[in-house]
């Protein structure tokens, strides 16, 4: 039960997968313009993730080693497919914004990564979990980093108006002001896992 | 179970079954929101058609220009005369948080330098190119691919009101049409 706890929290905090891993950060710069973007891009991942985690576990044995890569992408290319799909018919909106980044979670190296990293090693439970945790850490930096650049940027968080959108700086939803404030975001929660 | 050694026949045949299981998959997901996809896009449409001509006389006329992300589809409602009556932009890959706000800035009342409603359509350029229309904040590019879009719905109104009627001119659509396109 430990276990199945830490690999819980393992993908959350010690190994966060933007902060943490570095990994995927081609989704996480291009997609935080706002709160919203980044949490339903995270949400989309972890999906993809917890999916492509239990399947790939569970043919663990039956994928031979040599062409695990071509079987893993396979597998995580339908799961983004799918959820492409299903997106476009019951969320058109959040479709229409994230467009083009769905269908670019297959290259996302957190999902390879993990595939490779634990599913392949690990029991369909605990890859599962894996997937969860791994998943909300992403899920979470995504947002927090979309919220800081939507509120410096345009001065609203999750769309909703806090000061007035004048004093904004545009800096940061464009593709600098994602380096920035991931790079601020990144040496503070740094300083702060150290204390 | 103990895992398959990397033997020729044994990665061959599961690629094969990996990737049929996915086809399969695919293919059974593709069919079940086939229709959904479809309705969500007639909606829109009829949606966007309601909207641009906010309950006036005029034409529901659709165009699509070039942005800087790739295709802009624009539903823009004309009145005969040329005027602008409101817009909706029905698909576009304009980069988030700048181009993308093409789908209110041209309609901001409170802006008169930016709104575009009430405007004749035909003529429509960018401050920066010498006309009277405030572009997006640092998407001029969008904002030039949006007023093309606008301008030559307004081609197609005059094209429209000829005494015989060019095929593609969806005529009178206070009442909007509500045909299927099914293929």
């Amino acid at each position: 039960m430990n276990n199945a706890l830490k690999t819980l929290t393992n993908g959350i905090l010690k190994e966060n997968p933007t902060f943490g891993l570095v990994l995927g950060m081609c989704p996480t710069l291009a997609t935080t313009t706002s709160a919203i973007n980044g949490m339903s891009m995270g949400l989309a991942t972890m999906f993809v993730l917890i999916c492509s985690n239990v399947v790939i576990s569970l043919l663990k044995n039956l994928i031979p080693d040599k062409v695990r890569i071509p079987a893993f992408i396979v597998v995580i290319a339908t799961f983004v497919t799918i959820v492409q799909l299903v997106m476009q018919a019951y969320v058109p909106t959040i479709y229409a914004t994230l467009g083009l980044f769905i269908p670019l979670i297959v290259v996302n190296c957190i999902v390879l990564g993990r595939a490779e990293a634990f599913a392949a090693k690990n029991s369909v439970g605990l890859s599962a979990l894996d997937g969860i945790g791994m998943g909300l850490g992403f899920t979470l930096s995504l947002t927090l980093i979309g919220a800081v650049r939507e509120f410096l940027g345009t001065g609203h968080m999750f769309n909703l108006p806090i000061v007035n959108e004048s004093y904004g700086m545009l800096i940061f939803v464009l593709a600098p002001g994602a380096f920035i404030v991931l790079a601020y975001l990144m040496a503070l929660i740094q300083k702060g896992m150290k204390k | 179970m103990k895992k398959l050694a990397s033997t020729f026949p044994n990665m061959v045949i599961s690629l094969t079954v990996i990737t049929i299981v996915a086809a399969t998959a695919l293919a059974g997901v593709y069919m079940l929101t086939k229709t959904q996809i479809e309705d969500q896009a007639n909606q829109t449409k009829i949606e966007a058609q309601a909207a641009v001509l906010n309950g006036q006389e005029g034409q529901a006329i659709e165009v699509e220009a070039d942005g800087f992300g790739g295709k802009m589809r624009v539903m823009v409602g004309l009145a005969a005369d040329g005027t602008i009556l409101g817009y909706e932009i029905l698909e576009h890959s304009e980069t988030p948080g700048l181009g993308d706000k093409a789908a209110v800035w041209f309609k901001d009342t409170k802006k008169p330098n930016q709104n575009i409603i009430g405007r004749k359509a035909g003529n429509l350029t960018v401050s920066k190119d010498g006309g009277e229309v405030d572009a997006i904040t640092a998407a001029t590019i969008s904002s030039r691919a949006f007023l093309k879009a606008i301008n030559s719905a307004a081609a197609q109104v005059e094209g429209c009101s000829g005494a015989t009627q060019v095929d593609g001119c969806a005529e009178a659509t206070t009442k909007v049409e509500t045909e299927d396109h099914h293929e």
